[in-house]
């Protein structure tokens, strides 16, 4: 692989472009492999990275039934935060932000991450004592966590809507000023060329359709692409978690597939430098800008169970209006695209890193909408869990029986019902 | 949008619908084990095809529906009220 530095771009510059390599194989699937992942996208790409690279496994193969980061990885909103307070969440999330701010040098891809600060607005003393815990919480598990006056968000961000006929007047903001964006196609490419490079195999266009069991572990995967052998087997495929698990002979799942939808008006200059979140009185919105000045933003899910691709029209109301309400400026603004994945919602909205009633089988699943900014910590325990067969300490309790034991981590309290959770 | 036809209001929006969730679930008796319990709350088979879900038509006659629904292409196969006694008592009346 050559590495991306001033160096080769300056020596391919004289060269016309030809000392380039391509960025990953397209390698012949083997029979036998030490590890199988189910699944490239971001979370399956991490996993073998960190497998090659933190426990020096190289046998390894990523199947992917469509191309690499073709699925939820390369539909997101890309937010990156760690603005989380019960135990086992707080401390993966601030490890994965940890491992964002070193990224790009990692991989030797620029994934272009830019903490541009994650600015959560409230409008009732209610939001705002609420916030106050949660981002106190966090002060006290050393992550940084700051509240702005009505003052300073107006210096800071003067497009808001501040109008005293504002349906819910804005009342300040709890921010977090390390969170921000990246480029979510680049994460995925740049893992992608990273574990390709410590020998991994991603094998794209390969769907995975059956497995044969014998004793207690899976003995046989079969692919479009014929059957190989594994010695473990995981499973990193967000919204068809369930299926999968279906597949494998299990049963049923604290898990629901919903769709999101995602956003992105026509490129405008530079008009917002932060992620901005609205939520109040039922509406759910975040914005921000990406570099090509397109503005990205969702809200809420489809409401309704589902595994299609494609998004539904109330909720493009319900967005346009939010997104009216706290920026009036964007009446006239045209929107471009819009699309929508399907989430692994939960019960309780956290997500499961472990094993599983199968022997060699291990689960990767649970992302809700927060999957992309575990990409690095998710891909890190993942393969820890592989790798040691064991759960470590933060991951501990995000397993399939912590609902049985009484000890769900459920950061918004909103129950059992996968479609609260965000 | 998905139409959905109240058999009392007749072919609506699904706008004018909220969503309950599984209605293939069947509770246990409460003296059950935690894990029947367990598995009652949250555990779902997840279909990818057609599911049995429960809507209520919120903006209409408030009729809780039973609705058997392609997860897959959101087509609908057959609706009926989710209490059956309840739109014969109002028929009748
Ligand atoms: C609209 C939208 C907005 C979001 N916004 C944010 C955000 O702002 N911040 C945030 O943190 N998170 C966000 N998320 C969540 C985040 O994108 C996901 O949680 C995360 O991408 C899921 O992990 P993944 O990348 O591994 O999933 P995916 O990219 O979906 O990867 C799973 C892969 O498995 C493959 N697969 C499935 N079945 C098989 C099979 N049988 N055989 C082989 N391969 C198979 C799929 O083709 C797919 O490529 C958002 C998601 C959506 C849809
Ligand atoms: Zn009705």
């Amino acid at each position: 692989m050559t590495r991306f530095n001033a160096w080769n771009v300056l020596k391919n510059g004289f060269i016309n472009q030809t000392g380039w390599q391509r960025q990953w194989r397209d390698p012949v699937l083997k029979k036998e492999y030490d590890v199988v992942i189910v699944g490239a996208g971001l979370h399956g790409l991490a996993t073998a990275y960190y497998l090659a690279k933190n426990h020096k496994i190289n046998n390894i193969a990523v199947l992917e039934k469509g191309w690499l980061g073709g699925g939820n990885a390369g539909r997101n909103t890309t937010i990156v935060r760690s603005n989380y307070m019960m135990p086992g969440n707080h401390e993966f999330y601030e490890h994965s932000l940890k491992l964002w701010e070193n990224l790009s040098h990692e991989l030797n891809y620029n994934v272009m991450f830019s903490q541009r600060a994650h600015v959560n607005l409230f409008h009732s003393p209610a939001a705002r004592d609420s916030n106050a815990r949660r981002y106190n919480t966090m002060l006290l598990h050393n992550t940084d966590a700051e509240f702005w006056n009505l003052k300073k968000l107006k210096k800071t961000i003067p497009h808001l809507n501040y109008g005293p006929n504002a349906r819910f007047p804005i009342m300040g903001a709890a921010v977090q000023k390390r969170a921000g964006t990246a480029r979510h196609d680049a994460v995925a490419w740049g893992y992608a060329r990273a574990a390709d490079s410590l020998g991994v195999d991603i094998i794209q266009n390969c769907e995975v359709n059956g497995f044969v069991r014998r004793a207690n572990n899976i003995d046989i995967i079969e692919t479009s692409r014929g059957q190989i052998k594994a010695k473990k087997v995981g499973f990193a495929v967000a919204g068809n978690t369930s299926r999968l698990w279906q597949m494998a002979g299990l049963d049923s799942l604290p898990i629901e597939s919903h769709k999101l939808q995602a956003f992105v008006t026509e490129p405008l200059k530079p008009i917002l430098d932060q992620v901005v979140v609205f939520g109040v009185g039922g509406a759910h919105f975040y914005i921000s800008q990406s570099d090509k000045g397109g503005l990205v933003f969702g809200g809420d899910l489809d409401w309704y169970k589902s595994y299609a691709q494609r998004g539904n029209l109330p909720i493009v109301q319900d967005v346009a209006e939010a997104a009216l309400s706290i920026l009036p400026c964007l009446g006239r603004v045209r929107l471009l695209r819009h699309w929508s994945g399907i989430m692994d919602m939960t019960m309780d909205g956290s997500f499961f890193i472990c094993k599983t009633p199968i022997d060699n089988l291990y689960l990767n699943a649970g992302w809700n909408y927060g999957g992309f900014k575990t990409t690095p910590a998710s891909g890190w325990h993942f393969a820890d869990l592989i790798a040691n067969n064991r759960p470590n300490k933060i991951i501990n309790n995000h397993d399939l029986k912590r609902f049985e034991k009484g000890v769900n981590i459920d950061e918004r309290g909103a129950g059992p019902d996968p479609k609260l959770h965000g | 949008m998905i139409r959905i036809k109240c058999p009392y209001c007749g072919d609506r929006d699904h706008s004018e619908f909220t969503y309950g969730g599984d209605g293939s679930i069947v509770y246990p008796e409460l003296d059950a084990s935690v894990e029947d319990w367990t598995n009652a709350i949250f555990f779902r088979k997840n279909i990818y095809g057609i599911q049995t879900e429960t809507w209520q038509h919120v903006h209409g006659c408030r009729l809780w529906l039973k609705i058997k629904r392609s997860t897959i292409t959101h087509e609908i196969e057959s609706i009926e009220p989710a209490h059956k006694e309840i739109i014969k008592m109002v028929k009748n009346k």
